[in-house]
């Protein structure tokens, strides 16, 4: 956690000092992208450990895609260096992300609707099949 | 060297800012109706900086411009993929036993090292856009071979996983032909040893049944010895396969009859075959275990994603190598390292949808 909190107070540095001293955009030090690689690593062999113990018939996914969700933040943070970036891209990426969200949930909103309709039509099918 | 360092690091600063909008827009204008013939000559800014491309009038406007264009690509890509990450929860949704069954077939540590050789990738990926912006040649072209091979481990390895799986039949819709049922498999014995087992024992107990019905004369030894998964036979005969579908289910859950070998059957024995749809009315055949219906479907959702998936990293590979032959000219520099730093982008990107690809696909409980 203090490497973390060193390296926020380098980044917010960097905002200042890093567009004067390499032009472009900010240069992300090399100690905070392998410590970004190790928390990657420690996560992975995480999702894959707790793969073996039963937290119920939802339980493992929701674990799975909460530490899924964490890496990708990681990454998109720092490895795509949106924690220093122009805000605008930032916002751009959380619509993709809000749009896939949408995509996703509307779907399965409507995926149910179908339900009563499919069991009706299977109920019916078993009875002709019955006579 | 030194004196171009020093002129192409300042003129970007925000501090010049002025001069931009003095002569470099001007100019700019000028250089971009002219085809920039000449230009060097009345452009400090374009002469310091060779990669300038002329209708960009600063190279931070140039990098600002790549940058916007490249998360909009990116964008796009994530809807791309949301496609077919919406077919998989729907169909997850539907039939969760389809990707019990069949997550069994994929090899969880190759899927597990192929994570690793990514995020290494991406690591190195994003080293080297700092190695590009602080003129760090020598490392740039390490961290681009670097990820270059991690790529093509990563492709590799995918190869033998879909060799594996083309010569073991788990091939997507009508070509899916398993030669191997899911309880032989080491993955699931290891899990479920109890449940491997008495899918065996039901599969026996199925033969000597059938072997016995041909004999007219052996039906009432074989309603005897109350083989479950026979059971069904029990039932009167007018109830159809329905009926008796639904019988085999039903006994093979309450295992009412007596077992020679195993006796009731536990939870341990049930509980990992009804999940994975091999026994129980998900199940293909009911009266002996097999695998649930439509488990071909996840094999078309699985190369579907994992093929996409393997071309964008294909195509990275190929944009690493352009960029690796860039590089060794030594080109790039603070005022230019926009091409590393969007294929960086990009490379994460595809990282990213591993990140989601190898707990949804190899990780299923």
């Amino acid at each position: 956690m203090s490497e973390h909190a060193h390296d926020h107070a380098h980044g917010a540095e960097g905002h200042g000092d890093g567009h004067d001293d390499h032009g472009l955009a900010h240069t992300t030090p090399v100690s905070l992208l392998v410590g970004i690689l190790a928390v990657l690593l420690v996560l992975t062999v995480l999702t894959v450990t707790v793969t073996s113990f039963d937290l119920g018939a939802e339980g493992n996914l929701v674990v799975a895609m909460i530490i899924a969700t964490i890496k990708a933040a990681l990454v998109v943070t720092f490895f795509m260096h949106l924690f220093w970036d122009k805000k605008f891209h930032l916002i751009l990426f959380l619509t993709s992300v809000l749009f896939v969200i949408l995509f996703l949930s509307m779907t399965i909103t409507d995926r149910g609707e179908y339900d009563r309709d499919v069991e009706a039509f299977r109920a019916a099918q078993a009875q002709a099949n019955a006579k | 060297m030194s004196d171009a360092t020093s002129e192409a690091a300042e003129s970007p600063k925000p501090k010049s800012a002025p001069p931009k909008a003095e002569h470099g827009h001007d100019d700019g204008h000028g250089n971009g109706h002219d085809h920039g013939h000449g230009h060097d000559d009345h452009d400090p800014i374009h002469a310091a900086n060779p990669h300038l491309a002329h209708h960009f009038d600063t190279p931070q406007q140039q990098f600002d411009a790549g940058k916007l264009g490249i998360w909009l690509f990116l964008l796009t890509e994530v809807l791309f993929f949301a496609g077919l990450f919406c077919a998989y929860t729907v169909y997850r949704s539907y039939r969760p036993e389809v990707f019990v069954y069949a997550h069994y077939f994929l090899n969880t540590k190759l899927g597990a090292l192929n994570t690793c050789v990514l995020l290494l990738s991406s690591l190195t990926a994003a080293w080297s856009v700092r190695n590009a912006q602080l003129r760090q040649h020598g490392l740039l072209k390490l961290n681009i071979i670097i990820t270059i091979a991690c790529a093509c481990t990563f492709m590799v390895v995918k190869y033998f996983e879909y060799a594996h799986k083309f010569h073991d039949g788990l091939l997507p819709g009508p070509h899916f032909a398993p030669t191997e049922q899911v309880w032989e498999l080491e993955s699931f014995k290891h899990k479920h040893p109890e449940a491997a087992e008495y899918a065996e024992h039901l599969i026996k107990s199925a033969e000597k049944k059938k072997a016995a019905s041909e004999k007219p004369a052996a039906v009432p030894p074989a309603a005897a010895t109350g083989v479950v998964a026979g059971s069904g036979t029990a039932a009167p005969p007018a109830g159809g396969a329905e009926a008796q579908a639904e019988a085999t289910a039903t006994v093979a859950k309450e295992g009412a009859h007596a077992e020679e070998i195993h006796g009731r059957p536990t939870e341990e024995q049930l509980e990992p075959l009804i999940a994975a749809g091999v026994i129980g009315p998900k199940a293909e055949t009911r009266d002996v275990p097999s695998k649930p219906r439509n488990a071909h479907v996840f094999f078309s959702i699985y190369f579907f994603m994992t093929g996409l998936h393997g071309l964008h990293v294909l195509i990275g590979i190929g944009v690493w190598i352009w960029l690796l032959l860039k590089a060794n000219k030594n080109v790039f520099g603070p005022n230019y390292f926009g091409p590393i730093d969007y294929a960086a982008l990009y490379w994460h990107l595809v990282d990213l949808i591993w990140i989601y690809l190898f707990p949804l696909l190899y990780l299923i409980h």
